[in-house]
């Protein structure tokens, strides 16, 4: 890593040093381990361990009840997003302040609290086991439980550029003889695209990986309510270190993968947002 | 947004009208449409949680809940997550201080591929997280074997939760640091350095009171991360009362154990403690005064 202009300003060297010492140590080396350990388990056990049906079936459940909670967080996300921005009502910095809560509960908090909330006997799971909805120990259950710890990476994501976006171009549509809900469509949507895609991948990203919230209200049953990341536990548990890390690779990848597509989409967002203020 | 809502003047005419709405306002039913699904739904995923954290942990009484506090392993579970707080806290503050510097302030190759990979713990499932220490570490980890005939512990014991936590929480102060590093620019530290100042006079003259306040909120958010982390460090934690438990694995224990109220008692000072993020986040975004900030993830 060459300088390529000289600055007058100290500590470069010694800056740089120590970041990249630490970051090799505490997080590449040990995440490079983990490629190390999978590779000496040779081909065919790595390949049975991430296929196994058991492994499929808990990739389908994660990916699954991320995408659902993802989409519909996309959707609540948006309104909340755009009632926080654009109207003023009593409670509003209180509710603004909220949307940041499920980055600060602990997990493990939100688990046992859904979960006594949605279970039979819960608030919201007495009144919808008559109707013969069950939520707790359910994917349905897991599902509302990432909607949860996502719902902050869409509101957050869509706010600022709301916030930013300039009150001529919807002017400029409405005098143009746009209806409010045209001008919604055509002019005020496009701009918040790239920001939802972001929020949505996200929001879908950790909803991946996610584990604390979800154990206590996923019931843990093989094949039906197993996510991801508790089958790498329990299979830990078991001492099957072959299984739990040919998991976690699969894992680990889609992760990455989405971490530079979502730095793709917020590139592509920037850009789309600089070309849209600068016809404004 | 417009001004035509309020002084538009054909309402000097004699009788008074309603004021026409703006062709940019939406619609009355339309708002309040909005704003009644807005915050439907914030209630119930967002305010009802919070409540029930705290009824739940009184439901048997303020004595049930003060005894689940003050019970031997809730107290050893407490000063574990303040310990795991008090170290991993100022290391990563330390890396996001120096990471932040040489990144705001130099121009070098490779910079943007250093700020993806400051990135990636963010990325990494919780659990995967306390499993590549597992794999490591662990009895039957690359380094295992070494460690054994050295007696030296790390899973399933404090080292291996240090790590986990500062591995998990690795990027919060750097993400918050950067940004508003590199709005400061250079120029009032290249002026310090003409002057005859040392770096570190001119860091801690200069950049630190510019960027005090978003050094203290990326500091408030790692906190949070630190004490409340929960997937990764229960892989490495091994769960043993008194020694190995922070608060969210005691939290998981007593639940686990049908014991709803003492788990509520405990996971209610974590709560506490989110209630005491949001307000000190919020008051720092507001002397800030920045925009709502992305997400952490």
């Amino acid at each position: 890593m060459a300088r390529d202009r000289r600055s007058v300003l100290p500590g470069f060297g010694l800056t740089l040093g120590f970041t990249l010492s630490y970051l090799s140590l505490l997080v590449l080396i040990p995440l490079a381990g983990l490629f190390v350990k999978s590779a000496s388990l040779g081909f065919d056990a790595f390949f049975a361990a991430v296929t196994s049906p058991r492994a499929l079936a808990s990739y389908r459940l994660s990916f699954g009840a991320a995408f659902a909670a993802a989409a519909l967080n996309a959707v609540f996300g948006l309104v909340i997003a755009w009632v926080l921005v654009r109207y003023r009502f009593p409670g509003r910095r209180l509710f603004d302040a909220l949307v940041d809560l499920p980055f600060a509960l602990p997990t493990a908090v939100a688990g046992i609290t859904l979960t006594a909330l949605l279970a039979k006997n819960g608030w919201i799971g007495a009144p919808l086991a008559p109707l013969g909805i069950e939520v707790a120990y359910t994917p349905l259950g897991v599902t509302l439980a990432l909607v949860f710890i996502g719902l902050p990476f869409v509101v957050r994501t869509v706010q600022p550029v709301l916030q930013d976006l300039e009150p001529e171009l919807e002017e400029a549509a409405a005098s143009l003889g746009a209806s409010r809900w045209l001008t919604f469509r055509r002019v005020v949507f496009p701009i918040l695209w790239p920001a939802l895609t972001t929020g949505f991948a996200l929001a879908f990203a950790r909803g991946v990986g996610e584990y604390g919230s979800v154990v206590f209200i996923s019931g843990n049953l093989p094949m039906r309510t197993e996510i991801a990341p508790l089958l790498i536990v329990t299979q830990l548990e078991q001492y099957d270190y072959a299984g739990a890390t040919g998991i976690a690779v699969v894992l680990l990848v889609i992760s990455f993968a989405l971490l530079l597509g979502i730095n793709a989409l917020q590139r592509w967002g920037l850009k789309r947002f600089a070309g849209a203020a600068e016809t404004a | 947004m417009s001004a035509a809502t309020s002084s538009a003047p054909w309402t000097s005419a004699a009788p008074p009208r309603p004021v026409p709405r703006a062709a940019t306002q939406d619609p009355r039913w339309a708002r309040a449409l909005l704003i009644g699904t807005a915050l439907t739904f914030l209630g119930l995923f967002l305010v009802l949680p919070l409540v029930t954290v705290f009824i739940e942990a009184l439901a048997k009484g303020i004595s049930a809940y003060v005894e689940a506090i003050r019970e031997p392993t809730a107290l050893a579970a407490i000063r574990l997550t303040l310990l795991v707080a008090a170290i991993s806290v100022p290391l990563n503050t330390l890396f996001g201080i120096a990471a932040a510097w040489a990144i705001a302030k130099f121009e070098f190759r490779g910079k943007s591929l250093l700020i993806t990979a400051i990135d990636l713990p963010l990325a990494v499932s919780p659990v995967v997280s306390g499993l590549i220490f597992v794999l490591l570490f662990g009895a039957q980890g690359l380094l295992g074997p070494w460690l054994m005939a050295h007696d030296i512990k790390i899973i399933f014991a404090v080292p291996g939760i240090l790590l986990a936590t500062t591995f998990i929480t690795f990027p919060f102060v750097a993400r918050e640091l950067i940004p508003v590093m590199q709005e400061q620019g250079t120029e009032e530290e290249e002026a310090a350095v003409s002057l005859g100042a040392t770096g570190w006079q001119t860091f801690r003259r200069v950049t630190l009171p510019n960027v005090r306040l978003g050094l203290l909120y990326g500091v408030v958010l790692l906190n949070a991360r630190a004490m409340g982390e929960f997937g990764a460090v229960s892989v490495v934690s091994g769960h043993i009362r008194g020694l190995t438990n922070t608060m969210p694995l005691h939290v998981e224990i007593l639940y686990n154990e049908y014991q709803g109220a003492a788990a509520f008692a405990v996971a209610s000072l974590l709560a506490l403690l989110a209630i005491a993020t949001l307000i000190a986040k919020t008051v720092l975004e507001s002397r800030m005064g920045k925009r709502t900030r992305g997400g952490h993830g």
